[in-house]
């Protein structure tokens, strides 16, 4: 039964069940688990909005402020995007989370050959600040704050965002956008990685260091433990891995000689609300608990404020299933629950189509309305962390956070995650859970209700959303037509200056902003870098 | 097959999507089957993808593919590997792939079709059958 294991005698009660994580859940709790775990009020929970805020970041929760919305949206050419902006805005949600295509995060134009048949397919495409103008257009920059999906080119999409706000007339300390920028996840999942580790990360710090300087209303990098979730790792190894992840960024930009109290407030992540109900939980409130106390006893951050596990706790990919796929509505429901009992921040939910293909308007809006629902209908803002105090979710929570920093020691005793990811140890072991996770799922050890083992996906009859060819003509004949009308002379300087600041060591975020306001293209942009930095060869372990 | 000679699969990711987890996963299962088995690794060109298969003398090729680019990415590999006299390689496909393509895809030579969440036991079935 679900994503647990679930050991049944033959009359089918069940006698053992053990958490992803590896915790051994028992049937009753009471007093004397809290008593014998060591539970302290003050240490372990705090009262909610003090430290280290297991509770919740606010004292009141979300009866002061309700969580934020940021469906995942983007696809087609940019005039198609905006007009999705604009209704998922009209319906109520309250932020931005703009997908890209692959061409667009793998830096390179609509016209490249290696773009074929992939222009705006799984998310927009961007080849210069045209593209933005137009995908933005009418949006209130200084209200709605803009997440963008990229990685690889984020320091690129993080220019492109302050050129446009200068453009239309917003100045770049009133615009917040968060592009995800979390090269070290692309690298253990999802693969959207361009350079070797070691500029990768260079790049992170450029932008982290550039936007506590200039965009102070921005937050630089999204760590993902989601994706990393979503390849296979446990809901401890999730949190485990992004946290040292942050690690590393944040070594990197101290090196430079900045405070990481001056810059570790404007982290965020994006967490995975897949799984079982109460390990997700358990999962979230002690991965509060232990980012607030790494940020405090290793980089000595006192600030309040600082010290908030901020970010999006959501989406749930990997429960989708493609029979029955009316299912995923329900369970999206419950996953959304899930990060509603964690206290998060902000939310966005995979939409039940989403087994297949991107959503359709329908779907999206359905997955908006779902979150609505459960602020507004159910009850969830009615009091701050309603589950504390249950003697299962504070053992629970206890026995979570141990997991957590015994995977956060194993990486650090192997040397730190840069060497773990750039020698592929980290990718082997996630490869190696998910492949036995995948058979236990065949064999019915666990399950996913509508799915029989050993028998195939059976798709269903469900309205999809199609891609359609022209997309990438006309994104091409745009692209022509910016490259038609632009000054060559402004984009040569300008690329040429971004060519010097990669070779030297010199920030790269100025040269960009220039060269984005010039309509270089983002393949302009990215090839400067692939020329400088070489691409990564990655370490082959399955 | 004769049971000496092990069928050979080379699993490749072409493209730009860079979702690797059913590749890795469904690589594992075919070498737990007794298969030998390439991994490309990711954003291979179709190029490199030919240019692996006829270098390790594959009998399998194995495309996995989850950005819905199936279609315009098999026919064109289908017809590189008739100029490269890869008759008899066989091509199969997984990943994200809607019923509705299954016989476009068959139809321009690809030898099984494996959509998301097809059983193990199904893909190595059926990569055996081919060589029977």
């Amino acid at each position: 039964m679900g994503v647990a294991r679930y050991i049944k005698d033959d009359k089918g009660a069940i006698q053992e069940v053990v958490y992803q994580s590896g915790i051994t859940v028992k049937p009753v709790y009471g007093p004397q688990d809290l008593e014998t775990a060591g539970f302290s009020y003050e240490q372990d929970l705090g009262k909610p909005g003090e430290y280290p805020f297991t509770r919740s970041l606010h004292p009141q929760g979300y009866r002061s402020r309700a969580w934020t919305t940021r469906q995942y949206t983007g696809f087609g050419t940019p005039e198609q995007t905006n007009e999705r902006f604009k209704l998922m805005i009209a319906k109520g949600q309250n932020g931005l989370n703009v997908a890209f295509d692959l061409p667009t995060q793998m830096g390179y134009d609509s016209d490249h050959p290696l773009a074929e048949g992939e222009v705006g397919r799984v998310g927009m495409a961007v080849d210069s600040l045209k593209d933005f103008l137009t995908a933005f257009e009418g949006i209130p920059l200084d209200r709605i704050g803009s997440g963008l999906t990229i990685n690889a080119v984020a320091s690129i999409m993080m220019a492109m965002y302050q050129a446009l706000g200068e453009t239309r007339g917003f100045d770049k300390t009133r615009i917040s956008c968060t592009p995800q920028n979390d090269i070290l996840k692309e690298m253990i999942g999802r693969g959207a990685w361009i350079f070797p580790v070691a500029h990768g990360v260079r790049l992170v710090g450029d932008t982290i260091e550039y936007a506590v300087k200039e965009l102070p209303r921005s937050n630089p990098v999204s760590i993902c433990g989601y994706h990393i979730r979503e390849s296979g790792a446990t809901p401890a190894q999730e949190i485990a891995y992004a946290f040292e992840i942050a690690r590393a960024y944040i070594d990197t930009v101290a090196q430079r000689g900045i405070d990481p109290s001056d810059f570790v407030g404007r982290f965020s992540f994006n967490f995975n609300v897949y799984g079982n109900l109460w390990e997700q939980v358990a999962k979230f409130r002690a991965a509060r608990k232990i980012w607030a106390q790494m940020l405090k006893e290793d980089y000595g951050v006192t600030e309040k404020k600082k010290l908030f596990l901020r970010g999006l706790f959501g989406g749930g990919g990997s429960g989708l299933t493609k029979e029955e796929p009316e299912n995923n509505i329900m369970r999206g429901a419950f996953y959304a629950l899930g990060a509603a009992l964690s206290g998060a921040q902000t939310t966005a939910l995979c939409s039940f189509d989403e087994a297949y293909t991107i959503p359709t308007p329908r779907s999206a809006l359905l997955s908006l309305k779902t979150l609505e629902l459960l602020m507004d209908e159910v009850g969830l803002r009615d009091t701050v962390d309603p589950l504390a105090g249950s003697y299962f979710i504070e053992t629970l929570t206890l026995e979570m956070a141990d997991k957590i920093k015994e995977e956060m020691a194993w990486v650090r005793e192997m040397g730190g995650i840069v060497s773990g990811i750039s020698e592929g140890v980290i990718q082997k072991k996630v490869s190696q859970q998910a492949y036995e996770f995948e058979k236990g799922l065949q064999s019915g050890e666990y399950k996913k209700v509508g799915k029989t083992p050993g028998k195939e996906d059976e798709g269903a009859e469900v309205e999809l959303h199609r891609y359609n060819e022209e997309w990438a003509r006309t994104s091409k004949d745009s692209l022509a037509e910016v490259k038609r009308t632009r000054h060559e002379k402004a984009v040569t300087d300008t690329l040429r200056a971004l060519e010097k600041a990669a070779k030297c060591k010199d920030n790269v975020m100025p040269p960009l902003v220039d060269c984005c306001k010039a309509f270089a293209t983002v393949g302009e942009m990215a090839d400067v870098f692939r020329q400088t930095f070489g691409e990564w060869q990655e370490p082959i372990f399955y | 097959m004769e049971t000496k000679n092990k069928i050979r699969v080379l699993v490749a990711k072409p493209g730009l999507d860079g979702h690797d987890k059913g590749a890795k996963i469904v690589a594992l299962a075919l070498r737990d089957a007794g298969m030998e088995v390439i991994y490309s690794g990711l954003h291979q060109t179709l190029d490199q993808i030919i240019s692996t298969a006829v270098q390790e003398s594959v009998d399998v090729i194995g495309l996995s593919i989850m950005s819905g680019a199936h279609l315009p990415i098999c026919k064109k590999l289908t017809a590189m590997m008739k100029e490269h006299g890869l008759t008899d390689v066989s091509l199969v496909v997984g990943g994200v792939i809607p019923q509705q393509d299954i016989q476009t895809l068959e139809q321009m030579g690809v030898a099984a079709v494996f959509p998301g969440g097809t059983a193990f036991d199904t893909i190595v079935t059926e990569i055996n059958q081919l060589f029977a």
